[in-house]
Formats: C-alpha cells, structure tokens, sequence
C-alpha cells in the first residue's frame, strides 16, 4: 500500500554553500541524502529524515537546514498532526506503533516544580571549594543495629556481620542499555567511564561481551526474563546482580531485540544464533509471586555466595509502595524504579506514553513507606527515568534516594540527538545501531572523556549546592525534605511529596 | 564418594559444603535425607557427580555449569532452569518451568512433568539442550522455545500434552512419541514427521533415557513420533509499525 504519511522534516541544502564534498551522503545512516551526478547536486528525500541532525553537524560548509515540514494537515487541537500521522500508519500497515527513548508528553515534570534551601543567617553555608565535601555512597543493605565486641587485648570489634555494599564515589550511575540495543562502543564507553569515575555501568539484558569482564568491579550484570548470556561466570563478573522486572518506558511489557539487529557478536554474548529474536517476555516464567521473586533473589545469592548486593529493577506504577516493600521483604539488597520517563530502545509507544507513573511520585512514596514499616535500611534505592541534569540528582536524593541512575542523559553525552529512531538500528551517530560503519562513529577514548566530564560536571553542581545547603556529604541529604519546597503543585502531590510549599 | 546427611539442614548450609567439595577437588557426593532444600548444584562450575536421596527443592541445578545430579526421588519446580551445560536425572516425577532457558546440557524425568516445562530454551552453536520426559507434560511445554531438543515418551499413558504446546515457539524442536491433536498446539508451531536426522537425534537421547532408567529401548521406539517445530524464527517480525 503506497504511504500516504507526509515527511515530518524538511531538508534545505544550500546549493551555493554545497562543495558536493558528498560527505552528508555517507553521515546519514537513513540514507536520506544521495548525490545525483546528472544535476551535480545533492538530492534529500525527506521522507526518511528523523532530525537526527547528523549531516548539519558534520557538514563542513554548513550548508544543511532541517527544518520541520511546511503545514501538512489543517491545525486541529485535537486531532494533532502527530495523532494523524499514526492513525495513516496504522491504516496501511496493520502494526502496533513502535517508538524509541522516553515519553516526550508533555505531563507536568515535578523536579521542575522543586526549589531547594539554602542557608544564609541563622546556619552558615560551607565554600565547597576550600572544604571537602563528601559525594561517596554505598549501594547494599545495611544493619539495623551495630553491635560490638571487645577482646581481649581491649580492641573494640564489630561484632555484627555487615551484607555485600558496592562503593559509589559519586551518585549516579548509568542505567541498563543492553548490547544489542546499543553499540560494543557505547557498552564500552560507559564502563571505561564507570572505572575511572569509580561508580557502576549496568549491561541490560544483553549478556557481558567477553572483553568487557575485566571491567567487573563497575558492572551491574543483570538477569531478565529470556536469559540472555546469563550463566554462572557472568553471574559472577558483576559488582550487583541485577533482577530486571520492569523498565519505566514499557512497564509490564518486555525486552523484544529484532533478528536484524542479532549480528553475530549480539549472538554470541546474547548465546542465541544471529538473526533470530530475541524475545524476553514481561514476566520471569520463575516469578509469579513475592516469594517466587525472593526464590530468584536468592538463587543469585548463592551463584554469587552471597558476596553481591542483588538488586530488583521494577517500572514506576500505581503500587509502587507496596509492590517495593515486597521486594524489600523477598530479599533485595537494592529497590531500582524506573520512572515512566525512562528510554528505551523500542517499546510500543501506547505503552511508553500512556502507562506509569513519574518517578518523583514514586520514590517519594516508596522511602516513605519503607521507613514508615521501618525497613528503609534493608535496601538501597536507586532511581530513574528523567534525569536530565545536576539539580534532579539533588532533588532525588533529597526525596529518599541513594543514587540515581543515567540513561538518555548518559547517551545525550556521547552525542544523541534524541531524534527516538533507536529501534530501526540506523543511529547515524554510531550509538543505537550494530552496523559497522556506524558504529566506528563512536570512539570509545573520546565518548569515556565525555561521560566523565559530565560526571565531573555534575559533581561539582552537586558539591555546590550541598555547600549551600551548609551540608558536607550526600548522606546527609538523603531524604532530606525539609531541604525541598514545592511550587504550583497541588495539596495532595505535595502530601505524597511529603514536602512544604514554597513560602512554609 | 563423600556421603553428607542433609536431615534438617538449611539449604544455605548444605550449599556452603558442597561448594567446598569442587573447591577441595572432590568428584562426587551423596547426600541423604534431603527434603525440600533448595538450590542444590546452583552455579556451580565443576565435573562432579552429585546423587539425591530424597526430595530436593526448587531450582535444582540453578545456573548450573558442569556437574551431574541423580536424583532418587521426585524433583519439584525449575529444575534446570538457566543451566549452562550438565546433566540431571530423576527418578521420578518433577514439576514447573524445568529447564527454562536452559541452554545446555541434559534433563532426564522418568515420569510426569508440570507446566511450562522446556520454556525459554536456548541454543548456542554446539550448545544444544536437551529435555527428555517419559510421562505426560502439561500446558505450555516449550512455551517461548528459542532453541534445544525437548522428548516427550508418554509412557505413563493418558494424554500425553496439556494446552498451548509451542505457544511463542521461535527456535528448537519438540518430539512427540504418538499424536498431538491440532488444538493442543500453540499458533507458531508446526506438525510434522521426523527425518532420518530427527530420528537419530530421538534414538540418541531415547538410548540415554533408557540407560538411566532400565527401559527397553526397542519397545520405545515402536511407536511413531511426531515433530513440532517453530513456523518462523521471527513470530512477531511484522508485527510492529513505526
């Protein structure tokens, strides 16, 4: 059936500026410039522009424009021109919408609508940069009480056996992107840049490619419904072993990698054989309940001998509370939540726009209840899903957080341009594409450089703003609220916020 | 053979010990009275030779990567579930989700099996799993099946498959000793008879299957067997638009 989908870009080349150098022909990973020999020029066919903005970036005369295409439909406040274009694709296709990165609604986003304290009279700021300020976390369960021992020659010991921790220098870690959905390059940019920044890199559902197990102390392996590359050394090449649940851009949906993007590399760390899909349904056909998941818990537990934190990453959904005390209680040493901003590779995009919670909301609910049935200690909380910048860290861990995790904000680093094509494999900047020539954009040195700058960045912001505060370590922030105020945000969000409006 | 009583022990001690067996370079144990606990063999890399007097719990051969565990007993839910390589044998019945995503190695069950059995299996270049039953499965045998060889004997009579045989089956193969009727299948798989490959593949693990539990091969094999395997290796290829 003959597409009857308008372009949504249009692409200007500047035909004086133009040296036909060719060069924009080879950037396009969606082959939506071509030269033509008979006019000398080149030739855009906007129907396969995503804005992924790579040829305006490397044009060396800067002669691309992109622009959004010229009025395709009547305006309609309604039936928006978005809301048509799906509509056409459906009718000539038959196909569940598939999309890529987080939720681009426009629902209100709560960090925007969070002011943070400082101090001024009454207690003094601290200058950050003459005084250490103290950014180190530690990921795992920890005591409900210390007890000690004295011996003998009137040493003072702990008595109490303390569980696996995993040592963060800074907060933030990067969140699960799976080989296969991203590049060898970027797998590989995130650990060199988890290692020299001494914090974690989690590998998704894909498996851990043979070189990268050198990198285990900053990985965080995980283990999803299909398995894939999950075996006992894999288990074991990991700080955390990670138990993937939910993921906050398709909630109750599961992972689903095309057979084309299966090369032969995907297949061997994914063991499956190249071309198939790979399918990894929502749920763990070992987990129907709470106790089936602290079965799963502890199965890990003993592959690893209870040397490593394990950690159960679930969506942002109505619940979340309870659903997270549960998995406290199954035997989790971390309670990841992924926020219904989160990215993803591909998800159906009915599931990414319309299902989940923000994760402000939750996390605020989820600390609350665990110190309200007085189990906060029992696990470490990681969050995601939307976290765009230095302040939203801060916000988060003065909402009950003890890290948070990067992924779009990570990507965005190494040169993403959130054009949110990730699922057709044709990323022109090297990043979601398994394609060689693509791949080869991303050098792993530069993109390691990139990420621990914006680590570095981020750090300073924070220790910036704990000097403000009058604090000096992150500890002393974490689930902070007094140090928050809310601004145009309803009783009831506040309540659940458990925060002061602005001017309380 | 070193010989452990497992009579009220907690699952975490009796794993403890048997880690320090491989580590001490030991080739096999025995352990008796072992009712309900669970885990046993989970992730362990090691050629050793583990027999079970009793009824082990959950999850036997968990990420299991090596060993071989008899079982004298029955065995209960998730058996095999994402080993790696290894055998286990059961001289018995056994329950849920055995095998799942398993990847290699070997699962014998003498007798019946529960639901989703073989589901989520996996193969990798020579890494073929195999699951050889020799009663009835229930619903959802090889449900998501990506791979691996699953033999279904029917020898304790009776129907011989529950429901939603292959359902989301995109990879392996599912041998049948008799007939499955059409609407016991799943949609993604197909019926039909076994090649001189298949039967070679089926007499191999029969051959295996009658070792371990004293039956007569021959008698076995008198009977037809039917072929299930997976219509595509992409069900869900054209599925989504974008």
């Amino acid at each position: 059936m003959p597409s009857t989908v308008p372009p949504e870009f249009s692409v200007n080349i500047d035909e004086k500026k133009c040296a036909r150098c060719k060069k924009c022909t080879i950037e396009c990973g969606f082959g939506a410039l071509a030269y033509s020999n008979e006019f000398d020029c080149i030739l855009a066919d906007d129907s396969k522009c995503v804005a992924c903005l790579r040829c305006v970036a490397m044009c060396p005369r800067r002669a691309i424009r992109i622009e959004r295409s010229p009025l395709t439909f009547k305006h309609n406040d309604n039936f928006t021109d978005e809301i048509r274009k799906n509509i056409y694709k459906q009718a000539e296709t038959g196909g569940i919408l598939l999309t890529a990165m987080g939720c681009d609604k426009p629902y209100p986003i709560i960090w925007d609508h969070l002011l943070i304290d400082a101090c001024q009279v009454t207690n003094p700021s601290i200058d950050p940069l003459r005084e250490p300020m103290e950014l180190r976390t530690y990921l795992g369960k920890k005591p409900d009480r210390l007890e000690f021992d004295v011996d003998e020659n009137g040493e003072i010991r702990l008595k109490t056996e303390l569980a696996p921790n995993v040592r963060l220098d800074v907060p933030i870690i990067f969140g699960a992107m799976s080989y296969g959905a991203v590049s060898y390059n970027v797998q590989k940019s995130l650990m060199m840049a988890a290692m020299q920044n001494g914090t974690l890199m989690n590998t998704g559902e894909g498996g851990l490619h043979r070189d990268f197990y050198k990198y285990k102390d900053h990985v965080i392996v995980q283990c999803a419904s299909g398995r894939f590359g999950v075996h006992a050394e894999y288990l074991n090449a990991g700080a955390v072993v990670e138990i993937k649940i939910g993921q906050g851009a398709k909630p109750g949906i599961g992972g689903h990698l095309p057979g084309e993007k299966i090369d032969a590399e995907v297949a061997k760390t994914r063991m499956i054989p190249v071309g198939t899909d790979a399918l990894s349904p929502a749920p763990h056909h070992d987990i129907y309940s709470i106790e089936d998941l602290s079965q799963l818990i502890y199965a890990l537990k003993e592959a690893t001998e209870y040397k490593k934190p394990v950690s159960v990453k679930v969506a942002a959904v109505h619940n979340i509370a309870a659903i997270c005390s549960g998995i406290v209680r199954a035997g989790a040493d971390i309670v990841t939540i992924d926020g219904f901003r989160g990215g993803t590779g591909a998800a159906p995009r009915v599931i990414r726009d319309n299902v989940g919670i923000p994760i402000e909301l939750a996390l605020a609910a989820v600390d609350d209840r665990l110190r309200q049935e007085g189990i906060r200690n029992q696990a470490s909380l990681v969050v995601g899903g939307g976290i765009r910048q230095s302040a939203d860290v801060i916000k988060a861990i003065a909402l009950g957080a003890d890290a948070v995790m990067i992924g779009t904000a990570a990507l965005v680093a190494l040169g993403c341009r959130i054009c949110q094509k990730c699922n057709t494999g044709n990323c022109s900047w090297g990043i979601a594409t398994q394609k060689p020539h693509l791949v080869s954009r991303l050098d792993p040195e530069v993109g390691a450089q990139r990420l621990t700058n914006l680590l570095s960045a981020w750090s300073h912001e924070i220790q910036e703003v704990l000097g403000a505060l009058g604090i000096n370590s992150i500890e002393s922030l974490r689930g902070n609220r007094e140090r928050l105020r809310g601004i145009g945000l309803d009783e009831k969000t506040l309540e659940i916020l458990g925060i002061k409006p602005a001017g309380r | 053979m070193i010989r452990i009583d497992a009579k009220d022990m907690h699952y975490r001690a009796l794993n403890e010990r048997i880690r320090e067996l491989v580590e001490s370079g030991e080739a096999g144990v025995e352990l008796d009275n072992v009712c309900g606990q669970k885990f046993i063999g989970d992730g362990l890399r090691a050629r050793m030779r583990i027999v079970i007097n009793g009824t082990p719990g959950n999850d036997l051969a968990i990420f299991m990567d090596g060993p071989e565990i008899v079982v004298h007993g029955n065995g209960q839910d998730g058996i095999g579930n994402t080993m790696n390589s290894g055998k286990v044998v059961v001289h018995g019945n056994a329950g849920d989700v055995i095998g799942y995503a398993m990847r290699g190695g070997k699962v014998f069950i003498k007798g019946d099996v529960g639901y989703r059995v073989g589901i989520h299996m996996k193969a990798y270049q020579d890494s073929v799993p195999a699951i050889v039953i020799g009663g009835a499965a229930s619903d959802f045998l090889g449900e998501y099946m990506a791979g691996g060889v699953v033999v279904l004997l029917g020898l304790s009579g009776g129907k011989i498959t529950g429901d939603y045989v292959g359902t989301g089956m995109h990879g392996g193969v599912i041998y049948v000793r008799g007939d499955v009727e059409d609407n016991y299948l799943g949609r993604e798989v197909i019926k039909s008879e076994p090649d001189a490959r298949d039967i070679s593949i089926i007499g191999r693990l029969v051959g295996e299957y009658c070792a371990h539990f004293g039956k007569d091969f021959d008698e076995i094999m008198r009977k037809p067997f039917l072929k299930l395997s997976p219509r595509s290796h992409r069900p869900y290829g054209s599925l989504y638009t974008s």
